[in-house]
Protein backbone atom coordinates (compact mmCIF):
# COMPACT_ATOMS: atom_id res chain seq x y z
CA UNK A 1 0.00 0.00 0.00
CA UNK A 2 1.25 3.56 -0.62
CA UNK A 3 2.13 5.76 2.27
CA UNK A 4 1.31 8.82 0.26
CA UNK A 5 -1.55 9.19 -2.41
CA UNK A 6 -2.63 11.95 -3.60
CA UNK A 7 -5.81 11.27 -5.86
CA UNK A 8 -6.46 13.77 -8.35
CA UNK A 9 -5.49 17.31 -6.96
CA UNK A 10 -6.95 20.44 -8.09
CA UNK A 11 -5.48 23.53 -6.78
CA UNK A 12 -6.97 27.05 -7.68
CA UNK A 13 -5.08 30.17 -7.03
CA UNK A 14 -8.07 32.40 -7.46
CA UNK A 15 -9.36 31.51 -11.26
CA UNK A 16 -5.97 30.34 -12.33
CA UNK A 17 -5.94 26.41 -12.38
CA UNK A 18 -2.37 25.83 -11.30
CA UNK A 19 -2.90 21.84 -10.22
CA UNK A 20 -5.39 20.33 -12.53
CA UNK A 21 -6.08 17.42 -10.82
CA UNK A 22 -2.95 14.66 -10.52
CA UNK A 23 -2.67 11.50 -9.31
CA UNK A 24 0.61 10.53 -7.85
CA UNK A 25 2.04 7.87 -5.18
CA UNK A 26 4.64 7.22 -2.84
CA UNK A 27 5.68 4.13 -1.17
CA UNK A 28 6.65 2.99 1.73
CA UNK A 29 10.83 3.47 1.29
CA UNK A 30 11.06 5.16 -1.36
CA UNK A 31 12.74 8.44 -2.53
CA UNK A 32 9.91 9.95 -5.73
CA UNK A 33 11.02 12.90 -6.93
CA UNK A 34 8.54 15.86 -8.42
CA UNK A 35 10.85 17.16 -11.37
CA UNK A 36 9.35 20.47 -13.43
CA UNK A 37 10.42 23.70 -14.41
CA UNK A 38 9.39 27.23 -12.63
CA UNK A 39 5.91 27.51 -12.33
CA UNK A 40 4.87 23.67 -13.04
CA UNK A 41 3.06 23.90 -9.38
CA UNK A 42 5.98 21.73 -7.41
CA UNK A 43 5.49 23.80 -4.00
CA UNK A 44 1.42 24.28 -4.85
CA UNK A 45 1.38 20.26 -4.78
CA UNK A 46 3.33 20.39 -1.55
CA UNK A 47 1.55 23.31 0.28
CA UNK A 48 -1.68 21.77 -0.86
CA UNK A 49 -1.07 18.26 0.84
CA UNK A 50 0.27 20.11 3.77
CA UNK A 51 -2.33 21.68 4.20
CA UNK A 52 -0.76 24.97 4.40
CA UNK A 53 -3.27 26.00 0.98
CA UNK A 54 -6.29 24.90 0.91
CA UNK A 55 -7.69 22.45 -2.17
CA UNK A 56 -9.86 23.00 -4.66
CA UNK A 57 -10.37 19.18 -5.70
CA UNK A 58 -8.79 15.58 -4.73
CA UNK A 59 -7.74 13.63 -1.90
CA UNK A 60 -5.24 12.55 0.01
CA UNK A 61 -4.40 9.55 1.88
CA UNK A 62 -1.80 9.05 4.33
CA UNK A 63 -1.16 5.08 5.78
CA UNK A 64 -4.81 4.42 4.85
CA UNK A 65 -6.27 7.74 6.38
CA UNK A 66 -7.83 10.27 3.95
CA UNK A 67 -5.93 13.26 4.92
CA UNK A 68 -7.59 15.22 3.08
CA UNK A 69 -9.12 17.93 5.25
CA UNK A 70 -6.94 17.60 7.75
CA UNK A 71 -5.55 20.55 9.66
CA UNK A 72 -1.66 21.26 8.49
CA UNK A 73 -0.56 21.12 12.34
CA UNK A 74 -2.05 17.95 12.65
CA UNK A 75 -0.45 16.04 10.23
CA UNK A 76 2.91 16.90 11.53
CA UNK A 77 1.65 14.52 14.48
CA UNK A 78 0.88 11.85 12.00
CA UNK A 79 4.31 11.55 10.62
CA UNK A 80 4.54 14.44 7.88
CA UNK A 81 7.28 16.86 8.12
CA UNK A 82 7.78 19.57 5.18
CA UNK A 83 10.66 21.73 4.51
CA UNK A 84 9.60 24.64 2.92
CA UNK A 85 11.02 26.15 0.05
CA UNK A 86 13.42 29.18 0.70
CA UNK A 87 13.88 26.90 3.98
CA UNK A 88 11.94 29.79 6.30
CA UNK A 89 13.63 28.64 9.20
CA UNK A 90 12.55 31.28 12.41
CA UNK A 91 15.81 33.91 11.83
CA UNK A 92 14.92 35.46 14.85
CA UNK A 93 15.69 32.51 17.15
CA UNK A 94 18.93 30.55 17.23
CA UNK A 95 19.98 27.43 15.51
CA UNK A 96 19.21 25.57 19.14
CA UNK A 97 15.63 27.42 19.44
CA UNK A 98 14.51 26.58 15.80
CA UNK A 99 16.07 22.75 16.49
CA UNK A 100 13.54 22.56 19.49
CA UNK A 101 10.65 23.76 17.76
CA UNK A 102 11.35 20.47 15.22
CA UNK A 103 10.47 18.74 18.40
CA UNK A 104 6.98 21.03 19.21
CA UNK A 105 5.12 17.33 18.44
CA UNK A 106 7.15 15.38 20.53
CA UNK A 107 6.99 15.11 23.82
CA UNK A 108 9.70 12.31 25.43
CA UNK A 109 13.22 14.23 27.03
CA UNK A 110 15.43 10.98 26.37
CA UNK A 111 13.97 10.77 22.46
CA UNK A 112 14.85 14.33 22.22
CA UNK A 113 18.46 14.02 23.22
CA UNK A 114 18.55 10.88 20.78
CA UNK A 115 17.10 13.28 17.91
CA UNK A 116 19.17 15.96 18.63
CA UNK A 117 22.49 14.12 19.00
CA UNK A 118 21.28 12.16 15.31
CA UNK A 119 20.71 15.69 13.62
CA UNK A 120 24.01 16.97 15.12
CA UNK A 121 25.53 13.99 13.26
CA UNK A 122 24.52 14.29 10.06
CA UNK A 123 25.40 18.27 9.99
CA UNK A 124 28.30 18.77 12.61
CA UNK A 125 28.27 22.77 11.73
CA UNK A 126 24.84 23.41 13.02
CA UNK A 127 26.38 22.12 16.71
CA UNK A 128 29.40 24.31 16.10
CA UNK A 129 26.63 27.30 15.68
CA UNK A 130 24.17 26.34 17.76
CA UNK A 131 23.81 29.15 19.59
CA UNK A 132 24.14 31.50 16.68
CA UNK A 133 20.99 33.34 15.76
CA UNK A 134 19.41 31.03 12.98
CA UNK A 135 19.17 34.82 10.17
CA UNK A 136 23.04 34.78 10.42
CA UNK A 137 23.73 31.64 8.74
CA UNK A 138 24.55 31.38 5.44
CA UNK A 139 22.09 29.73 2.90
CA UNK A 140 23.12 26.35 3.06
CA UNK A 141 23.05 25.94 6.56
CA UNK A 142 19.96 27.38 6.94
CA UNK A 143 18.81 24.68 4.61
CA UNK A 144 21.17 22.39 6.91
CA UNK A 145 19.38 23.74 9.61
CA UNK A 146 15.44 23.45 8.19
CA UNK A 147 16.25 19.60 7.26
CA UNK A 148 17.35 19.25 11.11
CA UNK A 149 13.69 20.85 11.83
CA UNK A 150 11.90 18.50 10.07
CA UNK A 151 13.92 15.43 11.37
CA UNK A 152 13.34 16.49 14.98
CA UNK A 153 9.72 15.09 14.16
CA UNK A 154 10.86 11.80 13.60
CA UNK A 155 8.52 12.02 10.39
CA UNK A 156 7.58 9.10 7.82
CA UNK A 157 7.47 11.29 5.18
CA UNK A 158 9.68 13.37 4.73
CA UNK A 159 8.26 16.76 1.84
CA UNK A 160 11.57 18.77 0.34
CA UNK A 161 11.07 21.17 -1.57
CA UNK A 162 14.21 22.07 -3.69
CA UNK A 163 16.22 21.84 -1.19
CA UNK A 164 19.46 22.57 -3.92
CA UNK A 165 18.10 26.07 -4.76
CA UNK A 166 21.24 28.28 -4.46
CA UNK A 167 23.40 26.42 -3.04
CA UNK A 168 27.29 25.43 -4.08
CA UNK A 169 27.61 22.30 -5.83
CA UNK A 170 29.62 21.24 -2.13
CA UNK A 171 26.30 21.96 -0.31
CA UNK A 172 23.75 20.24 -2.81
CA UNK A 173 25.77 17.56 -2.56
CA UNK A 174 25.87 17.38 1.30
CA UNK A 175 22.48 17.91 1.25
CA UNK A 176 21.55 14.74 -1.38
CA UNK A 177 23.50 12.55 1.04
CA UNK A 178 21.92 13.14 3.93
CA UNK A 179 18.30 12.47 2.07
CA UNK A 180 20.00 9.53 1.27
CA UNK A 181 21.46 8.41 4.63
CA UNK A 182 18.10 9.48 6.57
CA UNK A 183 15.90 7.28 3.76
CA UNK A 184 18.25 4.25 4.18
CA UNK A 185 18.93 4.79 8.17
CA UNK A 186 15.44 5.61 9.52
CA UNK A 187 13.43 4.37 6.36
CA UNK A 188 12.07 7.63 6.13
CA UNK A 189 10.33 7.63 2.76
CA UNK A 190 10.63 11.23 1.13
CA UNK A 191 8.73 13.23 -1.21
CA UNK A 192 11.78 15.64 -3.42
CA UNK A 193 10.86 18.36 -5.47
CA UNK A 194 14.00 19.43 -7.64
CA UNK A 195 14.46 21.68 -10.42
CA UNK A 196 18.14 19.93 -10.60
CA UNK A 197 16.72 17.15 -12.13
CA UNK A 198 19.76 15.38 -12.65
CA UNK A 199 20.83 14.95 -9.05
CA UNK A 200 17.12 14.26 -8.22
CA UNK A 201 16.32 11.61 -10.47
CA UNK A 202 19.87 9.90 -9.52
CA UNK A 203 18.98 9.88 -5.91
CA UNK A 204 14.98 8.37 -6.78
CA UNK A 205 13.63 4.78 -6.96
CA UNK A 206 11.09 6.76 -8.83
CA UNK A 207 10.01 10.29 -10.29
CA UNK A 208 6.81 12.41 -11.97
CA UNK A 209 7.23 15.04 -14.34
CA UNK A 210 5.26 17.97 -13.84
CA UNK A 211 4.46 20.29 -16.34
CA UNK A 212 1.81 23.72 -16.04
CA UNK A 213 -0.42 21.84 -13.42
CA UNK A 214 -0.04 18.14 -14.73
CA UNK A 215 1.48 15.18 -14.92
CA UNK A 216 3.18 14.45 -18.11
CA UNK A 217 5.51 11.42 -17.88
CA UNK A 218 6.66 8.74 -14.53
CA UNK A 219 9.29 6.33 -14.49
CA UNK A 220 12.25 5.14 -12.38
CA UNK A 221 15.03 7.34 -11.36
CA UNK A 222 17.31 5.90 -14.46
CA UNK A 223 13.94 5.45 -17.01
CA UNK A 224 13.93 9.41 -16.63
CA UNK A 225 17.38 10.16 -16.77
CA UNK A 226 17.96 8.23 -20.30
CA UNK A 227 14.55 9.80 -21.45
CA UNK A 228 15.03 11.76 -24.39
CA UNK A 229 12.40 14.35 -24.08
CA UNK A 230 13.25 14.49 -20.16
CA UNK A 231 17.19 15.37 -21.21
CA UNK A 232 15.96 17.72 -23.81
CA UNK A 233 14.09 20.10 -21.27
CA UNK A 234 15.32 19.29 -18.05
CA UNK A 235 19.05 18.24 -18.35
CA UNK A 236 20.13 20.92 -20.13
CA UNK A 237 20.03 18.96 -23.58
CA UNK A 238 23.34 17.09 -23.86
CA UNK B 1 11.19 66.91 38.35
CA UNK B 2 10.86 65.63 42.30
CA UNK B 3 11.28 61.46 43.15
CA UNK B 4 7.92 61.42 43.52
CA UNK B 5 7.15 62.58 40.62
CA UNK B 6 9.09 60.03 39.14
CA UNK B 7 8.34 57.35 40.99
CA UNK B 8 4.25 57.85 39.82
CA UNK B 9 5.73 58.49 36.74
CA UNK B 10 7.19 55.04 36.63
CA UNK B 11 4.13 53.08 38.09
CA UNK B 12 1.46 54.90 35.77
CA UNK B 13 4.33 54.20 32.73
CA UNK B 14 3.41 50.42 33.90
CA UNK B 15 0.00 50.69 33.66
CA UNK B 16 0.51 51.73 30.13
CA UNK B 17 3.15 49.10 29.54
CA UNK B 18 0.79 46.38 30.59
CA UNK B 19 -2.02 47.43 28.35
CA UNK B 20 0.48 47.50 25.86
CA UNK B 21 1.68 44.26 25.37
CA UNK B 22 -2.20 43.41 24.52
CA UNK B 23 -1.96 45.35 21.77
CA UNK B 24 1.52 44.66 21.09
CA UNK B 25 1.05 40.77 21.08
CA UNK B 26 -1.56 40.80 19.44
CA UNK B 27 -0.61 42.63 16.66
CA UNK B 28 2.84 40.29 16.33
CA UNK B 29 1.01 36.99 16.21
CA UNK B 30 -2.19 38.03 15.20
CA UNK B 31 -1.32 40.60 12.60
CA UNK B 32 -4.10 43.05 13.73
CA UNK B 33 -5.07 46.23 15.74
CA UNK B 34 -6.96 45.44 18.33
CA UNK B 35 -9.06 48.23 18.93
CA UNK B 36 -11.43 46.89 21.50
CA UNK B 37 -8.42 45.98 23.71
CA UNK B 38 -8.71 49.49 25.55
CA UNK B 39 -12.73 48.53 26.49
CA UNK B 40 -11.15 45.35 28.15
CA UNK B 41 -10.22 48.13 30.74
CA UNK B 42 -13.80 48.97 31.00
CA UNK B 43 -15.00 45.57 31.15
CA UNK B 44 -12.46 44.99 34.00
CA UNK B 45 -13.38 48.02 36.16
CA UNK B 46 -17.42 47.29 35.90
CA UNK B 47 -16.64 43.68 36.62
CA UNK B 48 -14.89 44.52 39.58
CA UNK B 49 -17.52 47.62 40.94
CA UNK B 50 -20.26 44.79 40.46
CA UNK B 51 -18.24 42.07 42.52
CA UNK B 52 -17.45 44.79 45.39
CA UNK B 53 -21.22 46.05 44.97
CA UNK B 54 -22.53 42.43 45.73
CA UNK B 55 -19.72 40.37 47.83
CA UNK B 56 -17.32 43.19 48.99
CA UNK B 57 -14.51 41.22 48.87
CA UNK B 58 -12.01 43.02 46.83
CA UNK B 59 -9.70 39.93 46.44
CA UNK B 60 -12.47 38.53 44.73
CA UNK B 61 -13.25 41.58 42.61
CA UNK B 62 -9.59 41.63 41.04
CA UNK B 63 -10.20 37.32 40.67
CA UNK B 64 -13.30 38.17 38.60
CA UNK B 65 -11.87 40.77 36.97
CA UNK B 66 -9.21 38.73 35.53
CA UNK B 67 -11.53 35.64 34.71
CA UNK B 68 -14.23 38.05 33.13
CA UNK B 69 -11.49 39.50 30.69
CA UNK B 70 -9.44 36.24 29.52
CA UNK B 71 -13.28 34.87 28.53
CA UNK B 72 -14.24 38.13 26.67
CA UNK B 73 -11.13 38.41 25.42
CA UNK B 74 -10.72 35.46 23.96
CA UNK B 75 -14.53 35.03 22.91
CA UNK B 76 -14.39 37.88 21.18
CA UNK B 77 -11.42 36.46 19.04
CA UNK B 78 -13.52 33.78 18.09
CA UNK B 79 -16.55 35.05 17.37
CA UNK B 80 -15.35 38.29 15.29
CA UNK B 81 -11.67 38.34 14.29
CA UNK B 82 -10.97 34.42 13.57
CA UNK B 83 -14.20 34.31 11.14
CA UNK B 84 -11.87 37.25 9.32
CA UNK B 85 -8.22 35.59 9.13
CA UNK B 86 -6.90 36.46 5.99
CA UNK B 87 -9.42 39.05 5.22
CA UNK B 88 -8.51 42.46 4.35
CA UNK B 89 -7.10 44.38 7.54
CA UNK B 90 -9.09 47.33 6.66
CA UNK B 91 -11.91 44.62 7.38
CA UNK B 92 -10.48 43.63 10.35
CA UNK B 93 -9.77 46.80 11.88
CA UNK B 94 -13.43 48.09 10.95
CA UNK B 95 -14.49 45.00 12.87
CA UNK B 96 -12.58 46.15 15.77
CA UNK B 97 -13.76 49.13 15.83
CA UNK B 98 -17.29 48.18 15.87
CA UNK B 99 -16.73 45.31 18.99
CA UNK B 100 -15.23 48.69 20.97
CA UNK B 101 -18.18 50.54 20.59
CA UNK B 102 -20.69 47.33 21.02
CA UNK B 103 -18.81 46.99 24.47
CA UNK B 104 -19.37 50.78 25.47
CA UNK B 105 -23.29 50.02 24.23
CA UNK B 106 -23.38 47.41 26.38
CA UNK B 107 -21.90 48.85 29.22
CA UNK B 108 -24.07 51.90 29.08
CA UNK B 109 -27.31 50.08 28.86
CA UNK B 110 -26.30 47.50 31.95
CA UNK B 111 -25.04 50.45 34.31
CA UNK B 112 -26.17 54.00 32.66
CA UNK B 113 -23.78 56.58 31.13
CA UNK B 114 -22.90 58.33 34.50
CA UNK B 115 -19.42 57.49 35.82
CA UNK B 116 -19.75 55.53 39.07
CA UNK B 117 -17.58 54.96 42.08
CA UNK B 118 -15.97 51.76 42.25
CA UNK B 119 -15.33 51.64 45.84
CA UNK B 120 -11.76 49.68 45.70
CA UNK B 121 -10.31 50.26 49.09
CA UNK B 122 -7.80 53.14 49.36
CA UNK B 123 -4.31 52.83 50.42
CA UNK B 124 -2.55 54.90 52.64
CA UNK B 125 0.20 57.57 52.03
CA UNK B 126 3.80 56.77 52.89
CA UNK B 127 6.25 59.80 53.73
CA UNK B 128 9.88 58.38 53.19
CA UNK B 129 12.37 61.06 54.38
CA UNK B 130 11.44 64.65 53.68
CA UNK B 131 10.72 64.51 50.44
CA UNK B 132 9.28 61.31 49.22
CA UNK B 133 6.12 60.78 49.34
CA UNK B 134 4.23 58.07 47.71
CA UNK B 135 0.99 55.90 47.70
CA UNK B 136 1.00 52.46 48.87
CA UNK B 137 -1.09 51.71 45.49
CA UNK B 138 1.73 53.34 43.21
CA UNK B 139 4.50 50.70 44.73
CA UNK B 140 1.95 47.24 44.19
CA UNK B 141 1.34 48.56 40.78
CA UNK B 142 5.14 49.35 40.11
CA UNK B 143 6.05 45.88 42.22
CA UNK B 144 3.19 44.01 40.53
CA UNK B 145 3.84 45.15 37.33
CA UNK B 146 7.46 44.57 37.16
CA UNK B 147 7.35 41.30 38.18
CA UNK B 148 4.34 40.43 35.64
CA UNK B 149 6.38 41.96 32.91
CA UNK B 150 9.70 40.21 33.86
CA UNK B 151 7.70 36.85 33.72
CA UNK B 152 5.78 37.01 30.75
CA UNK B 153 9.39 37.70 28.99
CA UNK B 154 10.66 34.71 30.68
CA UNK B 155 7.82 32.94 29.43
CA UNK B 156 7.98 33.87 25.66
CA UNK B 157 12.13 33.57 25.73
CA UNK B 158 11.87 30.44 27.72
CA UNK B 159 8.86 28.09 27.44
CA UNK B 160 7.95 25.41 24.72
CA UNK B 161 4.83 27.88 23.86
CA UNK B 162 6.39 31.22 23.98
CA UNK B 163 8.88 29.83 21.40
CA UNK B 164 5.69 28.92 19.26
CA UNK B 165 4.46 31.82 20.10
CA UNK B 166 7.77 33.94 18.14
CA UNK B 167 7.26 31.24 15.60
CA UNK B 168 3.92 32.18 14.52
CA UNK B 169 4.70 36.07 14.74
CA UNK B 170 7.75 35.08 12.21
CA UNK B 171 6.08 32.76 9.96
CA UNK B 172 2.54 31.64 10.69
CA UNK B 173 2.82 28.67 8.11
CA UNK B 174 6.06 27.73 9.13
CA UNK B 175 5.29 27.42 13.14
CA UNK B 176 2.43 25.37 11.56
CA UNK B 177 4.57 22.62 9.69
CA UNK B 178 6.47 22.57 13.14
CA UNK B 179 3.09 21.09 14.60
CA UNK B 180 2.04 24.22 16.33
CA UNK B 181 -1.81 25.01 16.47
CA UNK B 182 -2.04 28.53 14.56
CA UNK B 183 -5.67 28.79 16.60
CA UNK B 184 -4.94 27.76 19.74
CA UNK B 185 -1.74 30.54 20.05
CA UNK B 186 -3.67 33.22 19.00
CA UNK B 187 -6.67 32.26 21.63
CA UNK B 188 -3.49 32.42 24.31
CA UNK B 189 -2.06 35.63 22.87
CA UNK B 190 -5.62 37.05 23.03
CA UNK B 191 -6.33 35.54 26.82
CA UNK B 192 -2.71 36.75 27.87
CA UNK B 193 -3.50 40.69 26.57
CA UNK B 194 -6.70 40.63 28.33
CA UNK B 195 -5.12 39.10 31.81
CA UNK B 196 -2.68 42.00 31.62
CA UNK B 197 -5.60 44.55 31.12
CA UNK B 198 -7.56 43.34 33.70
CA UNK B 199 -4.56 43.56 35.97
CA UNK B 200 -4.44 47.12 34.52
CA UNK B 201 -7.96 48.21 34.96
CA UNK B 202 -7.77 47.48 38.79
CA UNK B 203 -4.60 49.30 39.07
CA UNK B 204 -6.32 52.11 36.76
CA UNK B 205 -9.01 52.19 39.37
CA UNK B 206 -6.75 52.87 42.63
CA UNK B 207 -5.19 55.84 40.60
CA UNK B 208 -9.15 57.16 39.32
CA UNK B 209 -11.98 55.56 41.80
CA UNK B 210 -14.45 55.87 39.06
CA UNK B 211 -15.85 53.55 35.76
CA UNK B 212 -17.72 54.65 33.08
CA UNK B 213 -18.39 53.17 29.78
CA UNK B 214 -15.63 55.10 28.24
CA UNK B 215 -13.30 54.72 31.10
CA UNK B 216 -10.81 52.59 28.63
CA UNK B 217 -10.69 55.02 25.97
CA UNK B 218 -7.96 56.94 27.37
CA UNK B 219 -5.84 54.56 28.89
CA UNK B 220 -6.68 52.43 25.57
CA UNK B 221 -5.06 55.50 23.18
CA UNK B 222 -2.67 56.20 25.25
CA UNK B 223 -1.28 52.27 25.57
CA UNK B 224 -1.43 51.87 21.49
CA UNK B 225 0.68 54.78 21.35
CA UNK B 226 2.76 53.68 23.61
CA UNK B 227 3.19 50.04 21.78
CA UNK B 228 3.82 52.61 18.48
CA UNK B 229 6.44 54.32 20.33
CA UNK B 230 8.75 51.32 21.49
CA UNK B 231 7.39 49.46 17.81
CA UNK B 232 4.46 47.32 17.55
CA UNK B 233 4.99 43.59 17.78
CA UNK B 234 8.33 44.43 20.20
CA UNK B 235 7.57 43.20 23.71
CA UNK B 236 10.06 45.19 25.42
CA UNK B 237 9.23 48.29 23.03
CA UNK B 238 5.50 48.35 24.70
CA UNK B 239 7.01 48.25 28.05
CA UNK B 240 9.89 50.88 27.34
CA UNK B 241 6.98 52.80 25.34
CA UNK B 242 4.72 52.76 28.48
CA UNK B 243 7.10 53.51 31.39
CA UNK B 244 8.45 56.41 28.55
CA UNK B 245 4.90 57.96 28.21
CA UNK B 246 3.71 57.46 31.76
CA UNK B 247 6.80 59.26 33.09
CA UNK B 248 6.39 62.07 30.80
CA UNK B 249 2.51 62.14 31.38
CA UNK B 250 3.14 62.54 35.01
CA UNK B 251 6.45 65.17 34.85
CA UNK B 252 4.07 67.23 32.42
CA UNK B 253 1.57 67.16 34.84
CA UNK B 254 3.57 68.30 37.50
CA UNK B 255 4.78 71.56 35.70
CA UNK B 256 1.85 74.10 36.08
CA UNK B 257 3.44 75.60 32.99
CA UNK B 258 2.78 72.25 31.04
CA UNK B 259 -0.06 71.00 32.46
CA UNK B 260 -2.66 71.63 30.16
CA UNK B 261 -0.76 70.37 27.28
CA UNK B 262 -0.17 67.14 28.47
CA UNK B 263 -1.88 64.88 26.55
CA UNK B 264 -0.71 67.12 23.08
CA UNK B 265 3.33 66.64 24.06
CA UNK B 266 2.68 62.90 24.51
CA UNK B 267 0.94 62.60 20.78
CA UNK B 268 3.76 65.02 19.63
CA UNK B 269 6.59 62.55 21.28
CA UNK B 270 4.72 60.26 18.85
CA UNK B 271 5.16 61.62 16.24
CA UNK B 272 9.01 62.99 16.88
CA UNK B 273 9.39 59.37 17.13
CA UNK B 274 7.87 58.26 14.36
CA UNK B 275 9.65 60.65 12.42
CA UNK B 276 12.96 59.83 13.19
CA UNK B 277 12.44 56.18 13.31
CA UNK B 278 9.05 55.00 11.43
CA UNK B 279 9.05 51.53 12.82
CA UNK B 280 9.31 53.17 16.77
CA UNK B 281 11.80 52.77 19.10
CA UNK B 282 12.71 48.97 18.73
CA UNK B 283 10.20 47.96 15.66
CA UNK B 284 11.74 46.27 12.80
CA UNK B 285 11.06 46.46 9.19
CA UNK B 286 7.90 45.18 8.18
CA UNK B 287 8.75 41.96 5.77
CA UNK B 288 5.97 40.86 3.53
CA UNK B 289 5.29 36.94 3.48
CA UNK B 290 3.62 34.92 1.69
N1 LIG C 1 -0.15 32.83 -4.17
C1 LIG C 1 -0.31 32.69 -5.50
N2 LIG C 1 -1.25 33.39 -6.15
C2 LIG C 1 -1.45 33.23 -7.49
N3 LIG C 1 -0.75 32.39 -8.25
C3 LIG C 1 0.19 31.67 -7.66
C4 LIG C 1 0.47 31.77 -6.25
N4 LIG C 1 1.48 30.92 -5.95
C5 LIG C 1 1.81 30.33 -7.10
N5 LIG C 1 1.06 30.76 -8.13
C6 LIG C 1 1.14 30.32 -9.53
O1 LIG C 1 0.93 28.93 -9.57
C7 LIG C 1 1.81 28.31 -10.49
C8 LIG C 1 2.62 27.23 -9.79
O2 LIG C 1 3.49 27.83 -8.84
P1 LIG C 1 4.46 26.99 -7.92
O3 LIG C 1 5.08 27.91 -6.96
O4 LIG C 1 3.73 25.83 -7.39
O5 LIG C 1 5.54 26.51 -8.98
P2 LIG C 1 6.86 25.67 -8.77
O6 LIG C 1 6.77 24.48 -9.63
O7 LIG C 1 7.11 25.43 -7.34
O8 LIG C 1 7.95 26.67 -9.35
P3 LIG C 1 9.45 26.96 -8.88
O9 LIG C 1 10.30 25.87 -9.42
O10 LIG C 1 9.78 28.26 -9.52
O11 LIG C 1 9.46 27.01 -7.40
C9 LIG C 1 2.67 29.43 -11.06
O12 LIG C 1 2.13 29.79 -12.30
C10 LIG C 1 2.53 30.55 -10.08
O13 LIG C 1 2.62 31.79 -10.70
MG1 LIG D 1 8.52 26.02 -6.04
Amino acid sequence: MALLEVQNLEVNYGLIKAIKGISFEVNQGEIVSLIGANGAGKTTTLHAISNILPKSGGKVFFDGEDITDKKAHELVYMGIAHVPEGRRIFSELTVYENIQLGFFSRKDKREYEQSLQMVYEYFPVLQERQNQIAGTLSGGEQQMLAMSRALMSKPKLLLMDEPSMGLSPLYVNTIFEIVQKVNRESGTTVLLVEQNAKKALSISSRAYVLEIGNISLTGTGSELLNNKSVIEAYLGGE
Amino acid sequence: MTATTFIDGLSLGAIYALIALGYTMVYGIAKMLNFAHGDIIMVGAYTVYSTLLWMGKPILAVIFAIAVCVILGVVIEKVAYKPLRGASPLAVLITAIGVSYLLQAIAQLAFGAKAVPVGLPRFPVLHIGDKLVVNVSTLITLGVGSVLMIALTLFIKKSKIGRAMIAVSEDRKAAQLMGVNVNRIISLTFAIGSALAAVASIFYLMQIPNTSPTLGSMPGIKAFTAAVIGGIGSIPGAMIGGVLLGVVEKICLSIPALNPYTTAIEFAILIVILMVRPTGILGKKIREKV
